[in-house]
């Protein structure tokens, strides 16, 4: 859907794909809430603030953008804000990816759950505050997936070593 | 993986059992969890404990050239590896903006079919043991073993091919490799209608399938569910016909749909994938283009070990490449295929040095697995057996 190749900044996108379904679904919602956009390699990238998240998604979905693929988290340590959510969208009808991104600081990773949305997105959201410590409001039951309950640390930090603690 | 006491196991008002099925438990396929709340024989609840198989796989990757994930990807979903191969070097190679020869991609394309009907032939067998029907196992392991002749011959390894590389392919297919390949081929049709015979008949099977672990196509989009199970609820959507990658807009194919939404729809699902697997082989193997198996990338790809021992620049690039790996440029990607339980994807990010900044996967049966509850309450406890298998889960890539 997206021919071009390489866009980059909120202006650059608004300007090149002005009738995009997505970008359109986020204007309409709330065009100040578009904190920044960007296409490479051909993939749309949209940000919002993170207590946003779960309007943003669920503007998204009522624009075509029904299936909910995949979230996870990027840990940029040391840069502040720390972590990146990117949340994979997939619309069947316009056969299309999105990326919706947002930015969450280390000294109180929280994000709204989109689990209201999406009930798929409740393991993944358990594995990303498991690995990664970023808790997610309104999560009906957020506890650890991967590593057992009693254990310390968040492994894919970057600060965590390769080899764990001994 | 969490600690035996939970609230629901100390509050059930004496009403409910909890049912701990696993993670030993020889038809949850590995080592899957469940703690079942029961009300007499009928299910009240299902809730997967996962996490026994975790290796921090993705926590790996960070530490390794971008050439040296291609054999952890074959660990994740080691009954389908070469479409977990596939899925990570079309990553990689979306973030290189690497041109991959017709040739490659067409190899590609044959080689995960391959691996498709492999994984199915998995699911069909262990499915039908699950259910009471020991036979067709050693029918289907039958097959299973000519096929992974086949992967043993072109990547040395039966179950941990690597054999696709970032740019191609790691070798040209042996002479006769090909051939074979035809050999199996036009065997293979008569031997799916022979599982069906064993079983599509068989009235134990069928009332053991037949409107079991109903999941509705709202349910399905809703909690993640992708293909097989999706298409079995009547979802008419498959990635290779729908955003083709690899070179899978070459090839015709039919996907199958069903609206009933069962266990029994999910099986038929199945057996007639298979049968289009097999069809876009012989196309493959029809059209098979001529040309390299690699793209022309001195600096990403290994040079042949002919040139390595003859030519400088050659083996100044080979030494490259393997002490210092390659950088790739900053950026990061979403790399979506449809592999045999569903849809798998990739998300890489690169800094652009020579290790991956972050890979994380997206495996389907860690989604599916979301289902089973909705599937599951209800119905008796002897159907999430069939429930289980129907949805072909594959513990490896839940945990990773």
């Amino acid at each position: 859907m997206t021919e071009v190749a390489t866009l980059l900044g909120k202006q650059a996108v608004l300007d090149a794909l002005p009738d995009h379904p997505a970008v359109k679904a986020i204007l309409a919602w709330d065009a100040q809430a578009l904190a920044d956009a960007k296409v490479d390699r051909g993939e749309l990238t949209l940000s919002v603030a993170p207590e946003r998240i779960r309007e943003a998604c669920a503007a998204l979905r009522a624009a075509g953008y029904n299936f909910f693929d995949d979230v996870t988290a990027v840990d940029w340590h040391p840069s502040v804000p720390r972590f990146r959510l990117s949340y994979h969208l997939l619309s069947h009808g316009f056969k299309e990816y999105i990326r919706l991104r947002t930015l969450v600081d280390e000294a109180d990773p929280s994000v709204p759950s989109i689990t209201p949305i999406w009930p798929a997105a409740n393991f993944y959201e358990r594995e990303v505050f498991d690995l990664f410590g970023i808790r997610f409001e309104g999560h009906p039951d957020l506890r650890r997936i991967m590593m057992p309950e009693d254990w310390k640390g968040h492994p894919l930090r970057k600060d965590y070593p390769v080899e764990g603690y001994r | 993986m969490p600690a035996i006491e939970t609230p629901e196991i100390t509050n059930l008002g004496g009403q409910h059992m909890v049912l701990n099925m696993g993670p030993q438990h020889p038809a949850t396929h590995g080592v899957l969890r469940l703690v079942v709340e029961i009300d007499g024989e009928t299910i009240v609840k299902v809730r997967p404990e996962i996490g026994y198989l975790h290796t921090g796989i993705e926590k790996t990757c960070e530490a390794k050239f971008y050439q040296q994930v291609i054999p952890l990807t074959d660990r994740i979903n080691y009954l389908d590896p070469l479409s977990n191969n596939l899925c990570y070097c079309l990553a990689v190679e979306k973030l290189l903006g690497l041109e991959i020869p017709e040739r490659a991609q067409w190899i590609r394309v044959l080689l995960t079919e391959l691996s498709r009907i492999n994984s199915h032939l998995i699911w069909l067998g262990t499915h039908a043991m699950d259910i009471g029907a020991l036979t067709v196992f050693l029918y289907t392991f039958r097959e299973r073993e000519d096929i992974l002749r086949l992967f043993e011959a072109v990547a040395g390894q039966r179950m941990m091919t690597s054999y696709f590389r970032i740019g191609g392919l790691a070798m040209e297919p042996p002479i006769d490799w090909l051939d074979r390949v035809q050999a199996f081929i036009k065997m293979f049709p008569e031997k799916i209608d022979e599982y069906a015979n064993l079983l599509s008949g068989n009235p134990i099977f069928f009332n053991r399938l037949k409107g079991v672990g109903y999941l509705s196509p709202e349910d399905a989009i809703a909690l993640g569910v992708t293909g097989p199970p999706l298409r079995a609820s009547g979802i008419d959507w498959d990635l290779r016909r729908d955003m083709p990658y690899s070179g899978y807009d070459k090839f015709k194919f039919h996907v199958p749909t069903s609206t009933d939404g069962d266990t029994w729809a999910r099986y038929e699902v199945r057996l007639i994938e298979m049968r289009e697997s097999a069809k876009i082989i012989q196309q493959a193997l029809d059209g098979m283009p001529g040309g390299p198996v690699k793209a022309n990338a001195p600096k990403i790809i290994l040079p042949d070990r002919e040139k390595m021992k003859t030519q400088m620049e050659a083996l100044i690039h080979h030494f490259k490449i393997v002490t210092e790996g390659f950088p790739v440029p900053a950026g990061e990607v979403y790399q979506a295929i449809e592999c045999g339980h569903g849809q798998t994807g990739y998300y890489v990010v690169s800094d652009g040095t020579a290790k991956p900044y972050r890979v994380h996967m997206r495996y389907p049966s860690f989604a599916t697995l979301q289902a089973l509850e909705t599937m599951a309450k209800g119905r008796l406890i002897a159907d999430l057996v069939a429930i289980i298998g129907s949805i072909d889960i594959v513990l490896g890539e839940i945990d990773r």
